[in-house]
Parts: C-alpha cells; structure tokens; sequence
C-alpha cells in the first residue's frame, strides 16, 4: 500500500517558509531584539529538518545542494576574518565597530561588523545540526 | 631586527625554499642549494674576530613579550662565537660532505634531510646566541627535536626509530628540568637576562633555590652533552646518516650542554657542588665512555664512546676550571684557569679531529658496506687519501704530536694536576684521583684508537665479507675530511693561531671576574714544556695504550668484550617498559567503554574541584535561607515549578525509552516557559529551538538503539550513582543559596549593570544578549562555536569511518 503524506507536504511547503523567513527576521533583529545569529541558525536548521523529516532525504538534497561541512568551516572563516579585519586599525582580536549611515529605502540604519560575525556563527551552526543530524540519518548500519 | 637576529633566523627562512629548490630542480642536489647559507654565515661571522685587544660584547635587543621580561637578545661575545663559528664551518662541511654521501636517487627524500638540518642549524645558533634563558629552552628544545627527525630520516628502520625516540625521551626531559632551572632563576633575580643574571651572582649565591636551580640545569646540560649515566642515547643515535653523525652527535649539538654549562660558570661557578659536579660527572663519563668503546665492534659506535668520553672531558676541564672564580687574586687564578683553556682548545680540536674521523667512518662504510672492524681490514693501500686523513685523526685524538689533540692533552694533564694542589671544596682529600682517572681514560683512549686504525687499515684485506668492492671514495667526499684533517694539522702546529682570536675571548666570557677592565687573558701554546709530569704522563699512556693493544686478544673471549651494549640500557628499556604498561594500566581502568562511566568520572570531579574550591575561598553560605524572601509567586510560576519538579522524579522510574525522551522533553519546554517568565525571550527562543532539533535527533539515534534492557544493578553501584547525583545537586544548591547570599552581604553590584549601561554605547545594540555573545564575549562564541564544529565532525567521522576490527590504531 502506499502511503500518502498529502496532508503533511502541503502544509511543509508553506511552514517551511515561514519560518525560513521567520529565522532571516530572527537573524537581523538579533542586535535589537531577541535574536542573532544563534537562534537565527537554529530557527533555519529546524525548517530544513521539517523539510527532510516530511520529505525524504535523496529529494532535498537535491533541492537544497549544501555542503554542510563547506559550511561550517566559511562560517568559521568568516568569523575569525571578522575578528581578524580589527588588526587592520591597531586594535586587539574581535574589536567590533559601528557606524549610522543614512541609506537609501532603509533610513537610517546601523551598520556594525558584529553582523558578519553573526552571519559566521549561524553558518557554524545550521551547519553543525544538520551535519550531525544527516550523518546520523544516512547511517544504515 | 639587527643582521645577527636575521642570521639566527636565516636557516629557518631558507628551510621554507628548501622542498622547492628539491621540486624544481630535480636534476641538481638540493645541497649544493643549501650549502651557500653556512658558508655565507661562517665568512660573515669571521668578521667578528677580534684582531688584537679584548673583544667587546654585542647586545642586540628585539622584544618578543616584553610584559614576561622575554626578549630576542643576540648576545655575541667571545664564547657564542666560538660555537656560531663551529656551527656554520662544520655545518658547511657537512653539507658539503652530504651531497655525496646521500645520492639523489629518486626515492631519497633529500628535502626533508636538509629542511631537518636547516632547522638544527637555526636552533644551535639560537641557544648559543641569545641572551634570553626562555628563548634558549625553546632553541634548545627544537634542537633535540631536529636532532631526532635527523636519527629517524631512515625511518623503516626499526633501530632509527628506536634511537630517535630513546634521544628525544632523554633530551627533552633534561630539557623541561632545565626550564624548571631557568624558573628558578628568575624568581631569584627577576630577569631572563644572563648579564643580568650574571650582574646579580653574588647575591643570589645564598639563597635556598640557588642549589636545586643548579641542580635542575645540570641535568638539562648532562643529558644534552651525554654524560653518565644519561650517554645511553647517543650510541643509538649513530643509527643518523653519517653526515648528520659528525655534525650533530659529535661537533655542535652535544657541546650545547658544554654551552650552557660554560655560560652559566660567572653565575654558578666557585660553589663547591658546581665544582665537584662537574667534575665528578665529567671524570665518570670519561673513564666509563673510553673503557666502553674498545670493546665495540662498529667503527661508528666507537667513535660515539670516544665522543661521550671526549665530552666527560671537556666537562670535568669546566668543572675544575670553575675554581679559579672562587679566587679573585688573578696570578692564583690562572694556575686554574689553564683548565678552562684546555676545555676551550680541545672543544676546537675534538670538532676538527672527531669530524674527520666521522667523515672518514663514513667514507668507509660508504664505499665498502660495512662498519663492523671484524670484517674489515687491509684498506691501507686501497684507500690511501681516507687512509691518511685516519691517521691524522686518530694520532690527534690518541694525543700524539704534533697534532692539536696531543696539546690539549697535555694542556688536560695540567689542568688536572694543577687542582690536585687546590686548597678549598675539600680537594685535598680525593684531588689524587683527578691525574689518575684522566690517565687512565687516555690510556684507553689511545688504545681503542690504536685499535680502530690497525683493524681498519692494516692486516688482510678480506674482500668476501664486503658487501661491495672496496675502492677510493670520490673527490667530493675527501674534500670535507681533508679541510678538517688539515686544521688538526694546523692547529697542532701553529697553535696560536687560535690563541687571541678565539681562546682568549671564550675565556674571557666564561671567567669575566678575572679581568680587569680591558684586559685579557695571555694564552700561549706550546709543544715543549721541558720534563715535566704532563710528559711522563703522555710517555706512560703510549706504553701502557701499547700493552693493551698487544694483549687484546687474551680478552676478546671474555664476557666484557662480548657484550657491546652499555648496561645501562636495561635500565632505559624497561624503564620505557614500565611506563607502557603503568599508563595502560591507568588507561584501562579509566577508560571503560561506558559512557555512564566517564560521566561519573566527570560528575565526581566537578563536585570537589567546585566544592573544595567554595570551601577554600570560604564562601559558603546559608544566610540566604534565613532571609529567604519569597516575594510574589504567582500561581502560574506555582504550576510550572511543581510540573517541573514533578517530571523529573519521575525520570529514574521510566522503563521505555520513548516516554524517557518525552519526558524530558516536557522538562525542556517547561524551563523554557520559565524563561519566558523571568523575561528572557533569547533564552526561551534557544530553548525551544534546542529542544525541537534534539527531538528529531533523538528519534533518529532511538532508531538505531537496541531495545532497552532491564538491567540487574547491585547495591553498590546504584548507591554511588545516588550519591553522585544528590552530590550534584546539594552542590549546584548550595552554591546557587551561597551566590544569592554573597550578593546579598559583600554588596557586588550585578555584572549585568554594566551590560546595561554599556551595550548601547560600547557596541551600539539594544538586545544585550546578543551584544555579549557577538561582543563582549565574543572570543568565547569564536571558541563555542569551533567547539561545535569540531564535535560535528567528530560524529561524521564516527559514523563515516567505521571501524571494521582488525585496524592498526
């Protein structure tokens, strides 16, 4: 017999998104408001696990064709280039700046490294749930 | 950064382009590269030579981490150029001598000898050029890590393998006692400096760690300079191409302890343990390594005695010499200080004459295929040149004229009678036995260099026990062994030579308090002495070296001839075994394979490092249960906390594993409902998300979990596990009421006020959670999150690389 999970695909697809979107929101709120990059990573790896646990595992991997290892290590790598950028201007590892600039359509918005440092943790972690997960998953033994 | 500092650190630069010179130009031999940096360095440091006059001392300063008083001095005086010179020239020579010892074949990893022998060489000029104690221990230590690829370079022998690991066992402990030394000496004198240190000797002579700091220094040098009983190393070490042989275990690498303990004479010498140390160790070394190479069969294993022998030598000269610090009156003073001179001149002459023969071993071995004296014989006529540059050499190093060795000889007998007539450290009752001892030694010396030369080079030629046809080595390979064979020459000859340029400033920096300002030492060499004892002395040893000689086929059978490896290796070997299994012992009772196991093992330590650190610092507290406020709690907060508590009593009595993960899941998501109380959405918000994703995870591994068996636990075990975890808990308690009540008395204001305040002005960001983590902490968020990463792959290597059984791990 074979086994229809209408029900479940249908709401997967518009869930799905809503929190993939939900998690970007999450991630750029984070130096405001209750988010960052942690939450953000969490937030998107349990969409893309929704994803994999509704769907099966060969159909997303081609939808979604990440390496996740490649991933943990640019965010890795991303993270420590931000720290490393501080040495540019004479000061000590991980030094954050900000700056208000006046931006077209945005307004004034606040631009500060600390956001591409968090864009390397949530990278480092997506990378890490689902790697951990997946590798478990794609066991058969 | 001055010229001396680029020329410590120019070896290493060079080691860089090594493996693509070895790439690049296959056709040529990577040494031909290699051997323009020593020459360059030798010539360069030429310069220095003082002409005339005392030399005056060059301190050069790069800081390194100035805030520990450590800095990268070059320190250039007359002893750091004595050994820069011996560490470029014979370095030139050997590299010189290697291009036609190893072939460019192409199996033959030619890039990594050099890239190890660059490394060496950078390391030695860093010990003997630096001021700093802790820039030399590291020099030092990457020295006997060089020194130990070099001996393992032919690594699929098994005895390389062994010699490296025995070397590196034995350097590197001596190594970390001496940075114990070094410490010492710096909470003595505040500094790192050795001026400095030097500067301050008087004072700290007095003080209780001045001896234990001796102590721990001495063992760095003698384990270094292989001296008894720590020699055992360097006989395995000959398992090392011969190039390295003659450049490492005999010429440069050894002598560091010779170095260190020469540097550090101003400071400790005039003691009368540095005194008989020294020279205690110096005269066993010598007599127990001459004795032990004339039973050895392999040419090289005689010359790596001769050399632990040669060493005691030129230790127990430093050791008698250091008397001459305890006088300040300088006519007494250089009665005994000819015994430092002759460890200055013979430390020159055994590199010229130890370095030949190596090359000379080597040539041998090389172009007949065998080291093993029973084999050999009769290569007089065959190899005239190797046969020549032998008996210069050996003649030198037995001590006969007009060789260099037989002035520093001579030079060792005086220094040796000279402290007989000493009137402190109680030499007046044993100071006899320093004339005999080194008479005896060189009796043996002389034979068993009597011995090396007569069974390589006379008798019968024996072509069947030769695994080639023996012919004259190529003129590339006689060129190293004969520039050295002639300064042995040299030197023997015209011994002044070496006397203002190069004695005279060593000198002058191991005795500093002898001179006045501007003066120097007057060293003058010269053959005849008239008849006096030294020459009786040499007379006696020739004869006596002769009846040994005669007579060693009356005890070639005895059992002391037939054993060839030192006894002191049984103590090495099961020493290295004990320590084997001891750690497996260890290993296996710790390492159960039960991950409940390591978690107790975890637990448990928590429990006393946190408890016993709350008890010494005194800050346990209980106030907070007396003025326990329970402010308002709404009936809400009420239902949470008693769900909470009540699901997890529940926990130890859940037998299927499926209501075990939704339990705890319930545990979660009600603690994150605590945090939505306490105002805490990023903590809720993780929580939550944590939770999800370990649902999915937990299911997946619930998969691949067997069913869950009912266990029989024995009292024991279930007691220890309730102790355990009601340990835990009283302790988090405990220190949860002691922080409520600590805060409440001392009156710490919260660390949270200054995120508060801060977190808007210092990182410009509103959610103060986030600003510490990307922020203020964020080092720690980089290490978090590398933490992930590394346990990520640890998983994927677990699950993707399987072991099958039967793997070597």
């Amino acid at each position: 017999m074979k086994t229809n999970f209408l029900m479940l695909h249908t709401i997967t697809r518009i869930v799905a998104f809503i929190i993939l979107s939900f998690s970007v929101f999450l991630f750029f709120a984070g130096h405001n408001n209750p988010g960052g990059g942690f939450i953000g990573g969490l937030m998107t790896a349990s969409a893309l696990l929704l994803l994999y646990v509704s769907f099966d595992l060969k159909t997303i991997k081609r939808v979604i064709p990440f390496n996740y290892s490649t991933m943990i290590a640019v965010g890795l790598l991303i993270a420590i280039a931000t720290g490393l950028n501080s040495f540019l201007f004479g000061d000590p590892f991980l030094t954050q700046y900000f700056e208000y600039y006046d931006l077209p359509v945005l307004g004034e918005t606040e631009l500060t490294t600390a956001l591409p440092f968090d864009l390397g943790i949530y990278l480092v972690v997506v990378g890490v749930a689902l790697l951990t997960i997946l590798t478990i998953a794609e066991d058969d033994a | 950064m001055s010229t001396l500092h680029y020329l410590v650190l120019a070896p290493f630069i060079m080691a860089i382009f090594v493996p693509f010179f070895y790439k690049w130009f296959r056709n040529i031999h990577t040494g031909w590269f290699v051997l323009i940096l020593p020459t360059v360095l030798f010539v360069y440091l030429l310069q220095y030579l003082p002409v005339g006059g005392p030399m005056e001392p060059l301190q050069l300063t790069v800081p390194w981490v100035p805030s520990l008083g450590i800095n990268f001095t070059v320190y250039l005086d007359g002893l750091s150029l004595l050994f820069a010179l011996l560490i470029t020239g014979i370095g030139a020579l050997v590299v010189l001598y290697s291009i036609y010892y190893i072939a460019n074949k192409k199996d033959e990893p030619l890039n990594n000898f050099y890239v190890y022998l660059l490394m060496f060489m950078g390391a030695m000029l860093g010990v003997v050029l630096s001021d700093n104690l802790i820039v030399i221990y590291v020099f030092w230590e990457l020295t006997s890590l060089a020194s130990s690829l070099l001996i393992a370079y032919w690594f699929h022998k098994e005895k390389s393998r062994y010699g490296a690991q025995k070397s590196m066992f034995i350097t590197v402990t001596g190594g970390f006692s001496m940075l114990a030394g070094f410490s010492l000496l710096y909470v003595m004198t505040n500094t790192f400096s050795i001026q400095e240190i030097i500067a301050q000797a008087g004072t700290i002579i007095n003080d209780p760690l001045f001896i234990p700091a001796m102590l721990l220094i001495l063992l760095g040098a003698f384990t270094k300079s292989a001296q008894f009983p720590f020699h055992i190393w360097l006989p395995d070490a000959m398992e090392a191409p011969t190039p390295v042989s003659a450049y490492l275990h005999s010429a440069t690498m050894v002598k560091a302890g010779i170095y260190l303990v020469a540097r550090l004479t101003p400071v400790f010498g005039g003691t009368a343990q540095w005194f008989w140390l020294l020279t205690i160790f110096g005269l066993v070394t010598l007599v127990w390594g001459s004795v032990s190479a004339i039973r050895q069969k392999d040419l090289k294993a005689i010359l790596a005695f001769s050399t632990i022998s040669q060493l005691g030598l030129i230790m127990s000269l430093l050791g008698l010499g250091s008397a001459a610090v305890h006088y300040d009156v300088a006519n007494v003073d250089m009665l005994y200080a000819t015994a430092v001179m002759a460890a200055v001149f013979h430390l020159i002459n055994h590199a010229t004459f130890k370095g030949s023969l190596f090359m000379v071993v080597g040539i041998v071995d090389h172009e007949t295929g065998t080291r093993d004296i029973r084999n050999l014989g009769g290569l007089m006529t065959i190899m005239p040149i190797t046969f020549t540059i032998s008996l210069i050499g050996l003649a030198s190093m037995a001590g006969l004229p007009p060789f260099n060795g037989f002035l520093s000889k001579e030079m060792f007998f005086t220094g040796t009678l000279n402290a007989t007539t000493l009137d402190i450290f109680n030499v007046s009752t044993w100071g006899f036995l320093f004339p005999v001892l080194a008479w005896i030694a060189s009796v043996f010396t002389f034979a068993y260099c009597m011995i090396m030369f007569f069974r390589t080079f006379t008798g019968k030629y024996q072509p069947e026990k030769l695994k080639k046809e023996a012919h004259e080595a190529p003129v590339g390979m006689l060129i190293s062994p004969i520039i050295l064979a002639s300064l042995v020459v040299i030197f023997g000859l015209f011994p002044n030579l070496l006397g203002y340029t190069i004695i005279e400033p060593a000198m002058q920096s191991i005795l500093p308090n002898l001179l006045a300002e501007g003066d120097r030492f007057y060293v003058n060499i010269y053959h005849w002495h008239g008849l006096n004892p030294e020459l009786f002395m040499t007379i006696g040893v020739v004869l006596f070296g002769m009846l040994v000689v005669l007579n060693l086929k009356r005890w070639q059978e005895t059992t002391f001839f037939l054993k060839e490896r030192d006894p002191l290796n049984r103590v090495y070997d099961s020493g290295l075994d004990g320590l084997i299994a001891g750690s497996q012992r260890v290993t296996n009772f710790q390492m159960t394979g039960l991950l409940r196991d390591y978690f107790a093992f975890m637990m448990i330590f928590m429990i006393f490092l946190v408890g016993w650190t709350f008890i010494q610092f005194d800050a346990l507290s209980f106030e907070s249960l007396a003025m326990f406020n329970a402010g308002e709690v709404t009936p809400f907060l009420w239902v949470i906390t008693l769900v909470l508590i009540a699901a997890t009593l529940t926990m130890p009595f859940i037998q299927q594993r499926i209501t075990a993960i939704i339990v705890v899941g319930v545990i979660g998501f009600l603690v994150a409902l605590l945090f939505v109380v306490f105002r805490a959405p990023d903590l809720a918000l993780t929580q939550l998300l944590v939770e999800t994703v370990m649902v999915v995870l937990l299911l997946l591994a619930f998969y691949h979990l067997p069913e869950l068996r009912r266990e029989k636990f024995t009292p024991r075990f279930r007691f220890t596990n309730l102790a355990i975890s009601v340990g835990m808990g009283l302790m988090v308690t405990i220190i949860a009421l002691s922080v409520h009540a600590l805060r409440q008395t001392a009156g710490f204001d919260p660390i949270s006020d200054f995120f508060v305040e801060a977190s808007v002005p210092l990182a410009g960001g509103y959610n103060m959670v986030n600003v510490i983590l990307v922020d203020f902490r964020g080092l720690d968020t980089l290490l978090e999150v590398l933490v992930l990463a590394i346990a990520a792959l640890g998983v994927v290597t677990l699950i993707k690389h399987k072991f099958k059984g039967g793997e070597d791990v």
